[in-house]
C-alpha cells in the first residue's frame, strides 16, 4: 500500500512540475489540451458510477442509489460540498438501520 | 487558454462560495485584501471537503499516515479520491495509481497556462508546482490584472487550501480511525457523493454531459466483467474519444 500511496504521489507531482519545465508547445497541442479537460470528467462520472452500482464485480441497487439522489438534489440546491457528502451518508446509513436498505 | 477551460475556471470559482465577482478599478490594497478573504473563504470550503477525505480514506484501510501523506504529496483533491475509493471497492493498486495519475494530467495544463505569468525559478518552481491546482489556477487566471496580483492570488489560494486541507484531512482521518464499520455509516454512499459533487462544477455544457453519461455506462455495464478498478480505466478511452470527435467538429 505504501508504494502505491508514494508512486501515486510522486507521479501526480511529476505531471505539476512537468508543466513547468517542458517547453509550452509540447503540452499544448490541442489534442492533449482536449483530453486532459475532459478527462476528469470522464473518470469522475465513472468512478461515481462504480461507487454507486458496484459491490465488488457484481452490479447492485442498494442505499447509496437512494443516496446519490439526495446527493444531487442537494447539488441543484447549491449546497455546499461537505452537506452534499453528510446528506448522503446519512441517508444511507438512515436507509440501512430502518432495514429498509441494504 | 481555450474558451471551455476559462468556463470551467468560472464555474470552479463560483461553486460554493458567495463571493460576489471582482469588480474592477480598484487600489491594488484593497484588491490583495479582497483576494485574500476569497483565499481564505476557498480554503475553508475546501478544508471541510477535506474532512471527508480523512474519513473517507481510513475507512477503506488507509492507515492516517498514508491518507496524511496523500494531502501532503499528492495534493489534487480528485485524484486522492478516486485513489481511495478504487482501494475501496476492492479494486487493484495498479488501477488505482494509473487513475490518480490520469485525472492529475489536467495539472499539468495548468501549468502550461501558469508558467508566463508566475515566472518561477530554482526551489519556488518545486513549490509553485505542487501549488499548481484547481482553484489556484482559477484564482490566477481570475485576477490577470496586473501580474503581480494575478501571481499574489495563485500563492495565497494555494497557502491556506495547503494548510486547510491538511488540516482537514488529519482531523476527517483521526476522527474515522476512532469509529466502526464505515459502511454502518454510510461512507460508501459518501464516497460516491463527494465524486460527484466534484465532477458536477465540470458539466457546464453538453459535450461535458455527453461525457459523463457515456463513461459512466461504460464503467457500469464492463463491472460485472472486469476487475474492479479496470472499468474505470476503461472510461478514460471515453475522454479520448470525445475529444476526437469535437476536434474533428472545430476542424470542420
Amino acid at each position: 500500500m505504501w508504494i502505491a500511496v508514494l508512486a501515486a504521489s510522486l507521479g501526480c507531482y511529476a505531471e505539476k512540475l512537468l508543466g513547468y519545465l517542458v517547453p509550452a508547445s509540447v503540452l499544448e497541442s490541442r489534442a492533449f489540451r482536449q483530453i486532459s479537460g475532459l478527462m476528469p470528467v470522464a473518470l469522475l462520472a465513472a468512478l461515481v458510477a462504480v461507487q454507486t452500482f458496484a459491490a465488488g464485480m457484481a452490479l447492485t441497487l442498494d442505499a447509496r442509489v437512494a443516496a446519490l439522489g439526495v446527493a444531487i438534489v442537494a447539488l441543484m440546491l447549491r449546497a455546499p460540498f461537505l452537506v452534499v457528502v453528510l446528506l448522503a451518508g446519512i441517508t444511507a446509513a438512515g436507509l440501512r438501520m430502518l432495514g429498509w436498505a441494504t | 487558454m481555450a474558451q471551455r477551460d476559462t468556463e470551467v475556471f468560472d464555474v470552479l470559482l463560483r461553486y460554493g462560495d458567495s463571493v460576489p465577482p471582482v469588480a474592477t478599478s480598484q487600489t491594488p490594497g484593497s484588491d490583495r485584501r479582497r483576494i485574500q478573504g476569497k483565499a481564505i473563504s476557498i480554503g475553508i470550503a475546501t478544508g471541510a471537503y477535506a474532512l471527508s477525505f480523512g474519513a473517507i480514506s481510513v475507512s477503506t484501510g488507509l492507515t492516517v499516515w498514508q491518507t496524511q501523506t496523500l494531502s501532503l504529496f499528492m495534493f489534487t483533491g480528485a485524484s486522492q479520491f478516486a485513489f481511495v475509493g478504487i482501494v475501496g471497492a476492492g479494486g487493484g493498486l495498479v488501477a488505482a495509481v494509473l487513475t490518480a495519475w490520469l485525472l492529475g494530467a489536467r495539472n499539468a495544463m495548468y501549468a502550461v497556462s501558469l508558467a508566463p505569468r508566475l515566472d518561477l525559478r530554482g526551489w519556488r518552481r518545486l513549490v509553485g508546482a505542487q501549488s499548481t491546482i484547481d482553484e489556484s489556477t482559477a484564482m490566477a487566471l481570475a485576477h490577470p490584472e496586473p501580474e503581480s496580483t494575478s501571481r499574489y492570488a495563485f500563492w495565497a489560494t494555494a497557502a491556506w487550501i495547503y494548510l486547510l486541507w491538511n488540516l482537514g484531512t488529519l482531523v476527517g482521518a483521526l476522527g474515522a480511525a476512532a469509529i466502526g464499520d464505515p459502511n454502518d455509516l454510510g461512507l460508501d454512499a459518501a464516497t460516491a457523493a463527494a465524486l460527484l459533487a466534484l465532477l458536477w462544477p465540470r458539466l457546464v455544457d453538453r459535450s461535458m454531459w455527453a461525457t459523463a453519461l457515456a463513461a459512466a455506462a461504460v464503467a457500469v455495464v464492463l463491472t460485472p466483467v472486469l476487475q474492479p478498478g479496470l472499468p474505470v480505466l476503461a472510461a478514460a478511452l471515453v475522454a479520448v474519444a470525445a475529444a476526437r470527435i469535437s476536434g474533428r467538429r472545430e476542424t470542420r
